[in-house]
């Protein structure tokens, strides 16, 4: 690359561009105002004769710097990819021409914008480079498996056949890990009516026999350091003896623990042998073999059973497992088929209060339940007690709306899964701004010697040697953090993915698949790291933060508001950015009270920038203007599909997208204010429990950030109300528009700027 | 009757749902529902089942036999098949009510003066006369159903819409005396009275 700068326009007049703006006029702009070297139009950029024409430029007149006026930067992107050269896109087509309608009132105002997104772009351009890969680790190929049990094993087989060689670490001694216990399974194939064979003891034969999956029995995790591409892992034996390999990436499949039924005395378990959880009436079941199950106490033959669903489930009772753990119910069919199977006259009762049967084959195993004459009772179960020769339930009929009781010979509870995590990093934490701040106090002092960090009960899985705790970050009831719906086996641990019952409760059939999608995922996180690329949402970003050292103050902000633990200190307490760890948001950069945090093509500049270059008109114009900082990943793509969808968008309006709300740096708010912006609106993404920023954290650490900007409001002797921040969903597109719209009826209300010049 | 009533009891002494399945039209569906509720829900006379059909379902699976039996709830039904139409388990709960009706009346656990009974044995009674049904006298006597009092009353009250299906031929003045029937009634009767032998003796070996 050539060390010299040298700056091209390009103008699209497609698409109704050149009908509906005037584009010499924004040609003018671009070389004068933007100070582009070149500036050409073509009627259709993004056809091969006006790709060819860019490519030539860079190729032949040695142009590494390139403004693209045509279509919103999220379209034509295969069209418009010059990976070699910085780039930058003003949004002509979805961001003005699609949101204002035609007619000579409108012309005005609606060329004022274009001529804004020319100065915009043309700005930010002079403030990026191409981003080149770090070439921080090359590709390993190996992926790390915690956990051997069904999700573990899948996914080593998964990953083993794509080509990728597997280390399974096992606590235990043996691999299968719960499903090895059972008796049969829940069928998987159709017509989907009877129990069948687990085929476990073929997944471990295959997985033995694997040439590329090495298993490692009665071991553990004892350290794990680095990042995708270059994990170094220290894996200790039960002999006492350690290694220390190194992995591309880490698939997390570490299951679950079983619900201790010992909380549930109201059942009578432990009081009685007849009492047993699910799992131990699998070990009934398969003593019993095709024989029939004798129960516990006596060794009389079941003649009939009771399954209590739901036991220490979905329930706010202390102790007890707020969720439902979903395979239960068919679970519970399953099992009362083993003694329908055995003897027909055995009666089975399975007590619900709402009987779930997920997946397509699960209604259909229901009903082959029914014909096959297991009552169903809906009913919540109050008490079981032991008396003479038999169990008593005591239950409330819902249908009926009555109590009443059954009695049986066994009763079987129909218990959760409960994740087996490490220790949550953030545990007992809230995770605003001032609770960040006051941990890393308390870790800066624990460090220090002054106070012992807080002893954590849990065995950790990982042992992650980063800044942000050892193992991955949990959302609620102790699973791990992932988007469940829309990235279901990304953490927030970036290369770690985790799999199975360890991210939501699940069965073995919905386990294999997780398995699947996680050593897809794993291989992907190892590919890219070698590339330099970022995973998922970034997916294929090759830019990443460094930051200016001698600006640094070490406050640590960044280190710790990292959503993804990406960031490490050094001895001095300086980051230690993790490149392949990085998921590119720019939280840290929206975290540095000093602003020395950049990416080549992102940074404090290359957004002030842009908005610095907004043209301001005179107080007395009135035309005031708005900024709307709007997320890349959801609040962007809406509005640009209200431009697709005919909604107005207010001509006062200057929209920049940024990489995530969390990437908003307070630098810009004040700069836009004192530049004479007449409001700002930040749009952001869903950030509660339920969250749909894509970096989990951003959107809530802006939120955060942003409460406090009336402050400096005040102090600018503004009125609060010229800053909103919103979250937006990438449904909205009629809202997002109207936000906008409310915020120049604000301007209306509260008068224009006192800070134009 | 309560013979047969006796002899059922003792036979599924341990399952009603048995008993159902066995004897009832349609009730090896019986164990199928999965109490959605959506028949109930739908049911445009719903307020006044006494147990709507899901309810009865569950009843007859905790075995509450009398209960069911002699309740009315069944009776209610209108044969509008909006139930069937909606049951996502594709129960035919319409036929299923009727067979519990029919099977309760069997049993002679059917209540009292249920008007719906009550108009079956009229309408039966008057098509096994003559082979067919006469409109005009089942009209009749299901007005007089309740006593001679109320039989005048809801006649006078029905005067003019009586004129004007005789003024537009829609009803016959003649068939008061007599009335049309089929060819061979005899033949009929020996027909019904061998599908009723036929019936007894299924129900009859069923509750052995």
């Amino acid at each position: 690359m050539a060390d010299e700068k040298k700056y091209a326009a390009y103008i699209c007049t497609g698409c109704g561009i050149g009908d509906r703006l005037d584009p010499s006029q924004m040609e003018t702009i671009a070389t004068r105002e933007g100070k582009m070297q070149s500036c050409k139009q073509h009627e259709m950029l993004c056809s091969k004769e006006g790709v060819k024409m860019i490519q030539d430029d860079i190729d032949n007149e040695g142009v590494n710097h390139i403004m693209i006026a045509a279509c919103s930067r999220r379209a034509k992107v295969e069209a418009f990819h010059f990976p070699t050269v910085a780039m930058t896109r003003a949004n002509l087509r979805e961001g003005v021409i699609w949101v204002r309608p035609e007619g000579d009132e409108h012309q005005e105002t609606t060329q004022e914008m274009a001529d804004d997104y020319i100065r915009m772009a043309c700005a930010e351009l002079r403030f990026i480079t191409p981003p080149q890969p770090s070439g921080q680790q090359d590709l390993n190929k190996h992926i790390l498996v915690v956990g051997g049990g069904v999700s573990g094993m899948s996914a080593a087989l998964e990953a083993a056949a794509a080509g990728y060689p597997v280390t399974i670490v096992e606590k235990s001694g043996q691999l299968g890990g719960h499903a090895a216990q059972l008796h049969k399974r829940v069928p998987y194939r159709a017509p989907y009516d009877a129990p069948m064979e687990t085929g476990i003891d073929a997944l471990i034969k295959s997985v033995e026999e694997n040439s590329d999956i090495e298993v490692l029995l009665n071991s553990s995790v004892a350290k794990t350091s680095g990042a995708p591409g270059r994990f170094e892992v220290e894996i200790a034996t039960e002999s006492g003896s350690s290694k220390t390999e190194s992995f591309g990436a880490i698939i997390q499949a570490s299951g679950f623990k079983p619900y201790d039924a010992n909380q549930l005395p109201e059942f009578a378990y432990g009081k009685t042998p007849d009492v047993v959880t699910n799992l131990e009436l699998e070990k009934l079941a398969k003593e019993a073999g095709d024989g029939p199950i004798k129960r516990p106490s006596d060794g009389k033959e079941v003649k009939s059973v009771a399954f209590i669903q739901c036991a220490g489930q979905r329930s706010d009772k202390e102790g007890h497992l707020p969720y439902c753990s979903g395979f239960c119910c068919t679970t519970s069919i399953k099992q009362a088929l083993y003694f329908k199977d055995q003897n027909p006259g055995c009666d089975t009762t399975v007590l619900f209060t709402d009987l779930r049967t997920p997946g397509a084959p699960g209604e259909d195993f229901y009903r082959a339940g029914q014909k096959k004459e297991v009552t169903f009772t809906k009913g919540a179960v109050s008490e079981v007690t032991a008396g003479g020769d038999s169990l008593t339930v005591k239950f409330k009929d819902l249908i009926l709306d009555e109590d009443t009781e059954m009695t049986c010979d066994l009763v079987v509870l129909a218990t959760g899964q409960v994740p087996n995590s490490g220790p949550d990093p953030y545990a007992g934490m809230g995770e605003t701004e001032e609770d960040l701040e006051a941990t890393a106090e308390a870790e800066a002092a624990a460090a220090a010697g002054e106070a012992a960090p807080v002893e954590v009960s849990v065995e950790s899985i990982l042992n992650l040697d980063y800044r942000q705790g050892t193992d991955l970050p949990q959302l609620k009831w102790g699973f791990t953090d992932s988007h469940f719906i829309c990235f279901p086996y990304e953490t927030r641990r970036t290369g770690i993915y985790a799999i199975g019952p360890v991210r939501r409760p699940m069965d073995i059939q919905q386990a294999r698949d997780d398995a699947a999608g996680g050593a897809m995922k794993a291989i992907q996180a190892a590919v890219h790291a070698a590339e330099g690329q970022a995973v998922h949402p970034r997916s294929g970003d090759l830019s990443f933060p460094t930051f200016r050292k001698e600006g640094c103050t070490q406050c640590k902000r960044c280190t710790v508001e990292c959503p993804f633990g990406a960031i490490n200190e050094d001895e001095e307490g300086y980051p230690v950015y993790n490149e392949s760890r990085c998921r590119r948001c720019g939280t840290c950069m929206g975290a540095c009270p000093v602003r020395v945090i950049s990416f080549e093509n992102y940074s404090v500049d290359s957004v002030g920038q842009q908005l610095k270059n907004v043209d301001i008109p005179d107080e007395f114009d009135e035309k005031p203007r708005i900024l709307v900082l709007a997320c890349e990943n959801d609040a962007y793509p809406a509005l640009d599909q209200a431009g697709m969808s005919g909604v107005e968008i207010n001509p006062w309006a200057r929209v920049i997208p940024v990489r995530c709300l969390g990437s908003v740096s307070l630098s810009w708010i004040t700069d836009s204010l004192n530049s004479g912006f007449d409001g700002i609106v930040l749009m952001g993404c869903r950030k509660d429990d339920d969250y749909q920023c894509h970096f989990v954290k951003g959107s809530a650490m802006a939120h955060e950030r942003m409460s406090k900007v009336g402050d400096t409001l005040e102090s600018l002797n503004l009125e609060p109300e010229r800053v909103a921040v919103y979250e937006v969903a990438i449904t909205d597109i009629e809202r997002a528009p109207k936000l906008i719209n409310d915020m120049a009826d604000t301007v209306e209300k509260v008068g224009m700027s006192p800070f134009k010049f | 009757m309560s013979d047969l009533n006796t002899a059922m009891i003792e036979k599924y002494r341990n399952s009603f749902l048995h008993e159902v399945e066995a004897n009832v039209e349609e009730g090896e569906w019986v164990k199928m529902c999965m109490q959605c509720g959506v028949c109930s829900g739908s049911c445009p006379l719903g307020n006044a089942w006494e147990h709507p059909p899901q309810e009865i379902f569950m009843m007859i699976r905790a075995g509450k036999r009398d209960d069911v039996l002699s309740s009315d709830a069944m009776w209610m039904c209108t044969s509008c098949y909006n139930c069937i139409a909606r049951c996502p388990r594709g129960l035919p709960i319409t036929h299923i009510m009727h067979g519990l009706a029919h099977y309760a009346k069997r049993l002679g656990l059917a209540p009292k003066n249920q008007p719906t009974a009550k108009f079956a044995q009229l309408f039966w009674d008057n098509l096994m006369k003559k082979g067919r049904v006469n409109e005009l006298k089942l009209g009749l006597s299901l007005y007089f159903m309740n006593g001679f009092g109320e039989g005048i009353k809801t006649a006078l009250k029905m005067k003019n819409i009586g004129l004007g299906m005789l003024k537009t031929k829609r009803m016959s003045p003649a068939e008061a005396f007599g009335g049309h029937g089929v060819k061979d009634i005899s033949g009929l009767h020996k027909m019904i009275k061998k599908a009723q032998e036929l019936e007894d003796a299924r129900i009859g070996q069923s509750a052995k």
